[in-house]
């Protein structure tokens, strides 16, 4: 399998996914950079976290720009996989691969902490191999994670099984104590309605190694490899 | 040369956490009477042009593009001459 980890101006979690797949689930991985004009030949795209070109204007919105997005559009439309963890998640919905947007945290505040989060879907690319609806821990670390989307598109959503992941506590209550930013329903990750592009804030890539303290992450990456093994 | 003065501030169906936040500050400094604060971005660009309908033109394309996210946000802008 090869996957591809795009690099912008200000990314800065794009070592540890290439790590991971490299060290942890052993695959082939390569960087990207932001203004590579090529068609992309990749099994899977990932848009790692960060704080690209600054974060100015609004998270994501000046990446969306980079020459390599409308190659990863063109990637995307042909059916290849696409995840964005936290600005990369920012960066899909900029580019209107994802629906809805992400606003500041409903408490203002930079939040860096573990949290619990439900997979709501297992009949993804992306979480195949978890149980449906089980409680994993996650870390999330963002300013911007609050996710809004109008009410006709989020029953669209809900409808074509896109909720993929939501804030919960370790007995997987999803209400508003247990979230941690003021998304809408708790909503910590979604795909498209072809299901080929995931965009989560909660990192998988910094909770796949036991050395870390949880392990719960690798599975995101396991399971692309199953689908893609599978497909 | 010509000056766009552009309003980019969150639609009135989206919450605005930075404007809730300054609401009680105004409030918890005595401003009783505040119902409620919008926050927005406020940009100012500088066209060499003159021609006020083409600029016009020009503002509302780069809002759509790049300045304003039309999920979330709404726009509005003035032109002058500088």
């Amino acid at each position: 399998m090869k996957f591809g980890v795009v690099v912008f101006p200000g990314s800065n979690c794009d070592s540890d996914c290439y790590h991971v797949i490299k060290d942890v689930i052993n695959e082939h991985v390569e960087y990207i950079w932001h203004d590579y004009d090529e068609k992309l030949d990749f099994d899977c795209i990932i848009l790692p976290g960060g704080f690209s070109y600054g974060d100015y204007l609004r998270a994501g919105a000046i990446a969306r720009f980079s020459k390599v997005m409308p190659r990863i559009e063109e990637f995307a439309k042909n059916g290849g996989l696409v995840v964005g963890i936290c600005n990369g998640f920012q960066i899909l919905t900029e580019s209107h691969l994802l629906p809805g947007a992400l606003i500041r945290n409903k408490n203002l505040k930079f939040i860096c902490s573990d949290q619990y989060v439900k997979v709501v879907t297992n009949k993804t690319p992306f979480t195949n191999l978890y149980k449906e609806n089980e409680v994993i821990n996650l870390p999330i670390a963002h300013g911007e994670g609050n996710y809004v989307v109008d009410e006709a598109t989020l029953q669209e959503m809900i409808k074509n099984e896109q909720i993929i992941l939501q804030y919960c506590d370790k007995e997987g209550n999803i209400n508003e104590n247990t979230n941690p930013n003021g998304s809408i329903l708790n909503i910590a990750g979604i795909c498209n309605k072809e299901k080929n592009v995931f965009g989560l804030m909660p990192h998988p890539e910094r909770s796949s190694e036991k050395l870390l303290g949880c392990e719960d992450g690798k599975r995101v990456f396991l399971s692309i490899i199953n689908y893609l093994r599978s497909r | 040369m010509l000056k766009a003065e552009i309003f980019v501030y969150l639609k009135k169906s989206i919450s605005d956490p930075p404007g809730i936040a300054v609401l009680n500050s105004l409030k918890s400094l005595g401003f009783e009477n505040v119902e409620k604060v919008r926050m927005g971005k406020y940009i100012v660009v500088y066209l060499n042009e003159n021609n006020i309908e083409k600029a016009k033109e020009e503002v509302k394309l780069m809002c759509e593009k790049l300045l304003c996210n039309p999920v979330m946000e709404e726009y509005k802008f003035n032109i002058s001459e500088e």
